[in-house]
């Protein structure tokens, strides 16, 4: 009977792209198992839970509406402040927190990947998954306050799926970037919330982009063009601008080449980054 | 003609130490980085590497069930780790057939937060088992662990005891055709321990299951494992039988002197007596160094007789390493008529420390020579020391202890304990 089982080969790994995604596809039950476990814990572990993933946004929002709309009175295209920065928010926070888990999550779970074998890439997969939930609350918040602002239902909406996925992509490249340099370098956690930090003014989540390039090309036509590329090399331009096309309406739609321009880019640091993530992988029990 | 399931050809494991290029922290590898560029110095290469595990080749049938024994740093755990999948071998390959799961632990990933059933499902996974294949053996699975009553109360209000049962409940019940563990078994209190090592038991002998086996337990080694193999700074020394793989075992570790003979212009003792040689070896002829106490070891002393004393005694102390005297022995302390017969000349008298007396840890012989109520001929120094590995217990609770520090005193004899009258009442 036994010439009928698979047969496996453990031997040194050779070539750069052995990425095993086969394996990932195995083991998917137990990648459902450690989202939700981390979605458990989190909301098991606070009592407000629920309350934090709403209130969060909704803070940040007010600041953001006040700073940006009110004092430093930018343009908001004639739309509500507080529903433009709350779109932007969306997308931005669920890559911050996905990349501050992400990156984070390889030396966290130390102990059980010296004692099991299973994908690693699951791991940092995993967490980047229990962030949805977050999302998903933070989106039905999203909803119920839009009348308030008289913003109508679009169709559109239906595309913020979509749009998640594009806000992912990037989260999962970093977080897959990070988590691996993580485990060999160990100043690579300050990084991350530095850039999160940094990040949340450097990225249109509290303005509108297109009305600053506007003012620039009155002046240089060339130079707002460049300006306009180097802003997309952002990945969160795209998402975000998707973000707002859907709620606030057409005139809000991302500037499609830079969008697919920064898809591209972020497809090619997250190969990248599982190549690199395979190399550490290997090695990753003996690093520990 | 059975196929073996696990092949296992020429691995090797190399580790760097102190590798020159290795930088904790991004920013100085990245500068050590920019420095080479402008320097267009060389990549420093790595000062020296270790080789954990080195051209390791053995078989393991199908069903069969292999101990694997080695000292510390033998190269056991890397074994387990590449077998395990945990690490990648630096060369050679390991040829795997059939579903491999591994028991390092138990309780891996276990959460603090999460209640017995939520834990048991995400372990189940952690180790492999598909959620349907938990589902379907979880009401063994909390039968086993005895936590019935507590399944929705968070795993981190659990006693320390419930919490191993529980674990190595879920561990007892996974069911691959593989089985890699490691000495896990040392876990919980005694009857749980019996319970587990019988479950280990079961499964090694009716469950067609093959095992293979991390320990030190020699006797959990000798009942589960009828093969053995032995590895030795990284390389496979022995592999067969295990009972002579566990002699060659004993026998590879020294430091330890087991014989002394003295130069012929030192030897002890005067005109009439001479002591030539002490050694200690145990009832098997094996004179390693280090003994397991439920084997005899027995102390043989050789010397010359020149005249025949009836008054000579001839005996020993033996004593710990700190050198206290646990007991002293003469061959006078018999009847007369057991005791050996004086002859002229060379010959070796043996005494046979029994089995099941000593404890861990090291003991010396120093031996004794006098005329009986008259005068002492010879009291010398230690002459030869020995280590002792505790494996006399048939208490389940003793599978656990690894040294002196956990069980004290300088013997360990399994008396009798018996119930003589009912405790009065009022």
């Amino acid at each position: 009977m036994s010439h009928h089982r698979a047969e496996r080969i453990l031997r040194p790994s050779r070539g750069l792209i052995s990425l095993k995604l086969g394996e990932l596809w195995r083991f998917r039950e137990l990648l459902g198992l450690l989202a939700w476990r981390d979605i458990l814990v989190r909301y098991k572990q606070t009592y407000l839970g629920v309350a934090w993933a709403v209130l969060q946004p909704v803070l940040t929002m007010a600041v953001f509406a006040v700073v940006f709309g009110r004092l430093a009175n930018l343009d908001a295209w004639g739309a509500p402040y507080a529903l433009l920065v709350f779109a932007g928010l969306l997308p931005w926070q669920f890559f911050a927190n996905a990349l501050s888990e992400s990156s984070n999550s390889l030396v966290a779970s130390a102990r059980i990947l010296s004692k099991v074998y299973f994908p690693r890439l699951i791991i940092p997969i995993s967490s980047v998954l229990s962030g949805i939930v977050d999302l998903v609350i933070a989106t039905a918040v999203l909803l119920v306050i839009m009348p308030f602002y008289g913003a109508p239902f679009r169709p559109h909406l239906l595309l913020l799926p979509l749009f998640f996925l594009a806000a992912a992509l990037p989260a999962f490249a970093a977080g897959v970037w990070f988590s691996a340099l993580n485990v060999k370098y160990r100043d690579v956690r300050y990084i991350v919330p530095f850039i999160t930090r940094i990040g949340i003014y450097a990225t249109p989540v509290g303005f509108l982009w297109q009305p600053l390039i506007e003012a620039k090309a009155a002046e240089s036509p060339a130079l707002a063009a460049q300006f306009q590329w180097l802003l997309h090399i952002n990945p969160l331009v795209g998402p975000i601008d998707g973000f707002r096309w859907c709620v606030l309406g057409d005139r809000f739609a991302p500037w499609w080449p830079g969008f697919w321009m920064s898809i591209g880019l972020m497809l090619l640091v997250l190969f990248t980054g599982l190549i690199y993530f395979r190399q550490v992988e290997k090695n990753f029990a003996d690093i520990v | 003609m059975s196929t073996p399931v696990i092949s296992i050809r020429g691995v090797g494991k190399r580790y760097q130490l102190g590798d020159g290029a290795a930088h904790d922290t991004l920013r100085d590898h990245l500068s050590a980085g920019f420095r080479r560029l402008l320097r267009r110095e060389k990549k420093e290469r790595p000062v020296s590497e270790h080789w954990a595990l080195r051209d390791v080749s053995f078989d393991v049938n199908e069903g069969e069930v292999v101990g694997i024994i080695g000292h510390n740093g033998a190269g056991k755990s890397t074994l387990l780790k590449i077998l395990s999948q945990i690490s990648e071998p630096t060369e050679g390959e390991i040829h795997v057939r059939g579903r491999i799961a591994s028991l390092l632990e138990v309780g891996t990933g276990f959460h603090p937060e999460l209640s017995g059933r939520e834990n048991i499902f995400l372990n189940g996974a952690i180790l492999g088992m598909t959620r349907a294949e938990t589902r379907a053996r979880f009401d063994d699975i909390v039968a086993f662990a005895e936590v019935e009553k507590f399944l929705e109360t968070p795993v981190k209000r659990y006693s320390s005891g419930m919490y191993v049962r529980l674990a190595f409940a879920v561990a007892a019940h996974l069911d691959p055709e593989i089985l890699v563990v490691d000495e896990v078994l040392a876990v919980g209190d005694a009857s749980f321990q019996a319970k587990c090592l019988s479950k280990m038991g079961d499964v090694a002998q009716h469950g067609g299951r093959t095992i293979l086996f991390v320990s030190h337990n020699l006797q959990a080694l000798r009942s589960l494992c009828p093969r053995s193999v032995l590895l030795k700074n990284g390389r496979l020394v022995e592999s067969g039988d295990t009972a002579s793989v566990l002699n060659t075992y004993l026998a590879t570790d020294s430091g330890l002197q087991t014989i002394h003979r003295w130069p012929d212009a030192e030897l002890p003792g005067n005109d009439e007596i001479r002591l030539l040689s002490v050694r200690a070896l145990d009832e098997h002829g094996n004179n390693s160094g280090v003994f397991s106490t439920s084997n005899r070891i027995c102390v043989d002393l050789e010397f010359d007789c020149r005249a025949v004393l009836p008054t000579l005694t001839l005996g020993f102390d033996l004593k710990t390493a700190e050198g206290e005297t646990i007991f002293r022995s003469y061959q006078t302390d018999q009847a007369p008529a057991d005791q050996p017969a004086l002859c002229l000349g060379r010959q070796i008298w043996r005494c046979e420390i029994p089995a099941g007396l000593l404890n861990f840890g090291t003991y010396l012989v120093c031996p004794r020579v006098n005329r009986q109520n008259h005068y002492l001929i010879y009291e010398g120094p230690a002459a030869v020391r020995f280590d002792c590995v505790l494996d006399h217990g048939v208490s389940p609770f003793w599978h656990k202890l690894k040294s002196r520090a956990d069980r004290a005193g300088m013997i360990s004899p399994i008396l009798r304990w018996a119930e003589i009258s009912s405790p009065p009442h009022g």
